[in-house]
């Protein structure tokens, strides 16, 4: 089964530390190296990127930043995992190693992908 | 926390920790079949506390502490007195059960080459090559008994004799949990790829049974050729079997149709194939190319070149059989067999039109290793057809499905015969 964890913050220009990014890194190649973890990105500050609308059948495109958003997308990663609950085991190991490196809070979505598991691999 | 949710919140935990669990235990007591004991109570520990207690915060560091507890118990217990256990005492006392994270830490430093160390073991050419896919699935897989079973579409006990025979079998032969080095490394890794290939080609193209694919299968091959590909980077034909099973995996949603039945390469829905995964295959294609040297493929890396050529095609028409040809031919030169031969011929056939490749299937028909072999007689139908050879064409088609083991493709193959 494939899932798409979502990592959603406040976009305060606060960076992560050395150690947190390397505590990070761990976790992500221990991840690699069990083979569950196929892809993984983090995404650079909203204003670099931009907001495309479609409303009323008007497509309307904004740049960023997005300054009114309580909370952004900040990075992303993708598992292939046995269960649901190996996917939140993976999130919640994620989120663990923030514990004392960084402050501000933290919403991770684990969304299972629609063309993957059952259909194929 | 109520028991089903702790109960798979375990269930989590093992999958992610059974194989390190595992092979950590196994350099220490240097017997795989007791490591996996002395895991398994482990596990049953966890799912004696962790309802009441919560899951610990390093589940990890908590089912090792558990599982020397248990091995010094057994100990006592037990008395033994060979020197294995003398050997287990002694590692076990020198490194008294300290604080988890301090254990972690040591874990990590070593886990890599025991896993790798765990791989080889189960992969052991002293065992039969079953032996070797089921305790390489159970073992680095995570898989229970039951669930191999279900995959390989035989009863539960048969599985579970062939594991505890094979346990028996490298405890008999006394082989060692260590890392192959040298000449043997090169021979020894062959086995491993060979199981982990075959794992992925039951998935892939089932030689029996209702299903024409089960995915499952392949996903259990694609994750162990990851782990392989992560702890030896260094071996150009690990990336090429993993570079083969993603591209091939890639195209698992294409290539059955609505009702189960099978879609041939080139007939599939180029849309349905996987992306992610063609792109991790090429990457994978790439490493191969930088680990070997540049230039020089091994078969894995070849058959994933091979494979690449269709991926990297938009649509049928637009695949480069020019260059599939040339890579069949380095192919059948570096691992010469019948059934290479008959790809080579299918690809002439695209190439060069299919004059070309049934000259090349003529020359097969009394090879001795083909005799029962169904894709000949339906390639040769296929070659047959697009020369208007009809009458010819439905027979060979005919032979073909009688003679193969899965429903899916039989079906196929009388369609195509009722279609001339």
């Amino acid at each position: 089964m494939r899932f798409m964890t979502i990592v959603k913050t406040r976009e305060t220009g606060a960076r992560p530390s050395p150690a947190l990014i390397a505590k990070i890194g761990k976790l992500g190649a221990e991840a690699a190296q069990q083979g569950k973890m196929v892809g993984m990105g983090g995404l650079l500050p909203t204003a670099t990127g931009a907001r495309a609308r479609l409303a009323n059948g008007k497509i309307t495109v904004t740049d960023g930043p997005f300054a009114e958003a309580k909370e952004v997308i900040g990075g992303y990663a993708i598992y292939e995992v046995a269960s649901k609950k190996e996917a939140i085991e993976w999130t919640r190991r994620f989120l663990e190693a923030h514990v004392g490196l960084w402050d501000q809070e933290l919403e991770v979505e684990v969304r299972q992908m629609m063309d993957a598991p059952e259909a194929g691999c | 926390m109520p028991p089903k949710q702790a109960a798979e919140a375990i269930d989590a935990v093992w999958r992610i920790e059974s194989a390190r669990l595992i092979a950590g235990l196994a350099r220490i007591v240097g017997d795989v079949g007791l490591a996996e004991d002395l895991a398994q109570d482990a596990l049953v520990a966890a799912l004696e506390q962790w309802p009441a207690s919560g899951v610990p915060d390093n589940p990890g560091a908590w089912l090792m502490a558990t599982a020397k507890h248990r091995a010094i118990d057994q100990l006592r217990r037990r008395k033994m007195q060979d020197t294995k256990h003398e050997h287990l005492g002694r590692e076990l006392s020198e490194r008294q059960v300290s604080p988890e994270e301090d254990l972690a830490e040591a874990l990590d430093d070593q886990v890599g080459d025991d896993l790798l160390s765990l791989i080889f073991t189960a992969c052991h050419p002293v065992l039969t090559t079953e032996a070797r896919v089921a305790l390489t699935l159970r073992l680095l897989g995570g898989l229970t008994t039951e669930e191999i079973a279900r995959a390989f579409l035989v009863p539960k006990a048969t599985i579970q004799q062939r594991i505890v025979r094979a346990k028996r079998t490298l405890a008999a032969a006394r082989v060692p949990f260590e890392l192959p080095r040298g000449a043997q490394l090169a021979e020894r890794l062959e086995s491993v790829l060979e199981v982990i290939y075959l794992v992925f080609n039951e998935g892939y193209s089932a030689t029996a049974g209702e299903d024409w694919v089960r995915p499952g299968l392949c996903e259990d091959a694609l994750r162990l050729g990851r782990i392989l590909a992560e702890l030896a980077p260094a071996e150009p034909e690990v990336h090429g079997l993993v570079a083969l099973m993603e591209i091939q995996a890639s195209r698992i949603r294409a290539r059955v149709g609505p009702g189960g039945e099978p879609i041939l390469l080139l007939d599939q829905d180029r849309g349905k194939w996987d992306h992610l995964l063609i792109s991790r295959g090429l990457a994978a294609l790439e490493r191969a190319e930088r680990s070997g040297g540049g230039g020089t493929y091994g078969p894995y890396a070849l058959q994933a070149a091979i494979a690449a050529c269709h991926a990297r095609a938009h649509t049928a028409d637009e695949t480069d059989w020019t260059r599939i040809v040339a890579l069949y031919d380095a192919l059948a030169q570096l691992v010469p067999s019948p059934v290479v031969e008959l790809n080579r011929a299918v690809a002439l056939g695209m190439a060069f039109g299919p004059a070309a490749g049934l000259e090349l299937v003529d020359s097969l028909t009394a090879d001795p290793a083909l005799a029962g072999y169904h894709l000949l007689p339906s390639v040769r139908g296929d070659l047959l057809a697009k020369l208007g050879r009809f009458e010819e064409a439905r027979a060979e088609f005919a032979r073909a499905a009688s003679l193969t083991q899965n429903s899916r493709e039989r079906e196929l193959l009388h369609k195509k015969r009722e279609a001339l």
